[in-house]
């Protein structure tokens, strides 16, 4: 069943770089090296995307998540230095994130097995949905009434909200 | 067998099959030396750039310029990369090395990887991408995180307030540069950059969109930090900014790459706005192709030069007023202004059909296109002279204010 092509190959690589990274996430002590492997995390990420055929999820994971995201969450620590370096991994909330954790593990889990459990596992090659979307079908989808335009909208004015709240933190009290 | 090796350089995968070696290692072979020849080029060319860099701001300045090693002091810059190579390699007490050492690889690594999906040609592409042109701005907010990781694994202050700086500066203006590239998008219909080239076989990108060119044209001179945005090495204040504790071949990457990076974004220029490889008889031999897309960047490029040579260093704070305050809203409102004139000639029925290689076919829609910009560059002129004109009375005003408040002959009469 699985069978040792370039493909494989790249999807361990990817898995490597996604789960040691993560790994790194929670490990490290030093907020930046955290900050870091969270991008080697993410990068691992994009890599699933371009496995996936979705180039444009994987581009955008890095234009966003790299490119600015993990940038703003650095520049943030080290405006921060008493922060950068912690003196303890864990803190007296660790049971609740690990049960938070667990619990997500065995969704996600589920959420994979299941669909090609039993009658559906018959044929592992069968992709679990026959469409196959290109970028421009994404951004019909994104603006055409009978499909996401809805959610497209409120995201947008959730961000719009969030970027005025910004503003108005951010601003000098005149 | 000898059709297929005729042109070596279209068919390389199919030529080495029919002389018998194996298919998957053939496509091995021929992607592999694509690879290596496409990361290759620039770190070559990038010692003929800083020969001409140096030659040209020479002539600005009235001197000569390196003209000692080789004809012409072209073989100066390699006696340079030698230098750099033998010399000792200091790793400062408290930096962070593993960060310290990855940093100049990252940034060259952001600008090499551009070139990636540069159609050289009709046929040579690294890899046309269906989304090329979001690639790139992906790849080229990397070199933003390598700034970051050198200026804080430094273990120096000024390199860590010079890294804020720059990083700040990069990311605001990656916002002007995507929007000004949503336009071109927007008329070709396509987000791959070797179908952008094609779509400008009947008319080159600047004119229905010399709006975006000019804000993609400005944010990209801050984004390679050429003066007068290069705040990126600001001796004057922050002794060298984010690379100071550099030294040796690191530091020697790390120049080499704002070199390379300031090539690599004229050449996107002329990618997207002057048409690339297109030109009299560049389908029927794709060489052409190559030396057209090289004289329109060449065309760009030494212009730069000269900019960079001429103008002085704005202050940060102006920096980041003129990309929020003007470059920001002016890229948007010519989003609204070229989406809505799209689908004006696409009601009027003026607009050509996709893939229309005839000059006088695109010319209707291109001309409403070219007025929409000019109505929208006049506006944003009014504008910023407007702004310009009130902020000198007040400067003016406040400057008597301070003159009588210490009874002082005032400057300002």
């Amino acid at each position: 069943m699985l069978e040792l092509n370039a493909q494989t190959i790249a999807f361990f690589i990817f898995a490597l770089f996604a789960l040691g990274g993560a790994l790194g996430v929670v490990t490290s002590r030093n907020l930046i090296h955290g900050a870091l492997y969270l991008i080697v995390s993410l990068f691992g990420g994009a890599g699933f995307f371009v496995l996936l055929s979705a180039p444009f999820m994987a581009v955008v994971q890095v234009l966003v998540y790299i490119g600015a995201i993990a940038i703003l969450i650095i520049f943030a620590v080290m405006l921060t230095r008493g922060m950068t370096q912690m003196s303890e991994i864990l803190n007296r909330q660790w049971w609740m994130s690990a049960i938070v954790g667990v619990l997500l593990f065995v969704m996600l889990g589920l959420g994979v097995i299941l669909p090609v459990w039993g009658e559906n596992g018959i044929n592992p090659n069968r992709p679990v949905s026959d469409n196959v979307a290109t970028t421009e079908d994404l951004g019909v989808a994104l603006v055409d009434g009978n499909q996401y335009v809805l959610p497209f909208q409120v995201a947008s004015l959730l961000l719009t909200g969030a970027m005025i709240g910004a503003i108005v933190l951010a601003r000098d009290t005149e | 067998m000898e059709q297929q090796c005729i042109n070596v350089i279209q068919t390389m995968a199919p030529c080495l099959t029919s002389s018998g070696v194996d298919p998957g290692l053939a496509q091995f072979i021929s992607i592999l030396i694509g690879v290596v020849l496409v990361a290759l080029f620039p770190l070559v060319l990038v010692i003929l750039l800083i020969w001409m860099e140096r030659k040209v701001a020479a002539r600005v300045q009235d001197r000569l310029g390196p003209n000692r090693v080789g004809p012409f002091g072209l073989f100066q810059n390699i006696a340079d990369a030698l230098k750099l190579i033998i010399k000792e390699d200091i790793t400062p007490a408290g930096a962070d090395r593993t960060i310290f050492n990855l940093a100049p690889i990252i940034a060259t690594l952001s600008t090499t990887m551009m070139w990636a999906v540069i159609p050289f040609s009709p046929v040579n592409i690294g890899v046309d991408l269906s989304i090329g042109v979001l690639y790139f701005t992906a790849i080229g907010s990397i070199g933003t995180l390598a700034i970051m990781m050198a200026g804080w694994s430094s273990n120096n202050k000024y390199a860590l307030l010079g890294a804020f700086r720059v990083v700040a500066a990069l990311v605001s203006y990656e916002v002007p540069m995507v929007l000004a590239l949503l336009v071109p998008v927007m008329i070709a219909g396509t987000l791959s950059m070797q179908s952008l080239v094609v779509a400008q076989q009947g008319m080159w990108f600047i004119v229905p969109a010399f709006v975006s060119a000019l804000l993609f044209y400005i944010s990209n001179l801050a984004e390679t930090g050429r003066a007068p945005f290069d705040l990126i090495e600001a001796e004057s204040e922050l002794v060298a900014g984010y690379n100071i504790e550099y030294s040796g071949m690191k530091f020697g990457l790390f120049m080499a790459n704002e070199f390379m990076h300031a090539f690599t974004a004229n050449l996107l220029f002329a990618v997207i706005f002057l048409g690339g490889w297109s030109g009299p008889g560049a389908t029927e031999v794709p060489l052409l192709g190559f030396i057209y897309l090289f004289l329109k960047t060449g065309a760009l490029y030494i212009p730069s030069l000269i900019l960079r040579a001429t103008v002085p260093r704005v202050r940060i704070d102006q920096m980041m007023g003129f990309n929020w305050k003007f470059l920001v809203p002016v890229a948007i409102v010519n989003v609204v202004v070229v989406a809505f004139l799209l689908q004006v000639t696409k009601a009027l029925g003026i607009a050509p059909v996709p893939g229309e290689t005839d000059f006088l076919a695109n010319l209707p829609q291109a001309l409403v296109l070219f007025v929409g910009n000019l109505l929208t560059i006049a506006v944003a002129l009014e504008m910023i002279r407007r702004f310009g004109r009130q902020a000198r009375s007040e400067t003016s005003g406040a400057a008597v204010v301070i003159a009588e408040a210490h009874d002082v002959p005032s400057a300002a009469h």
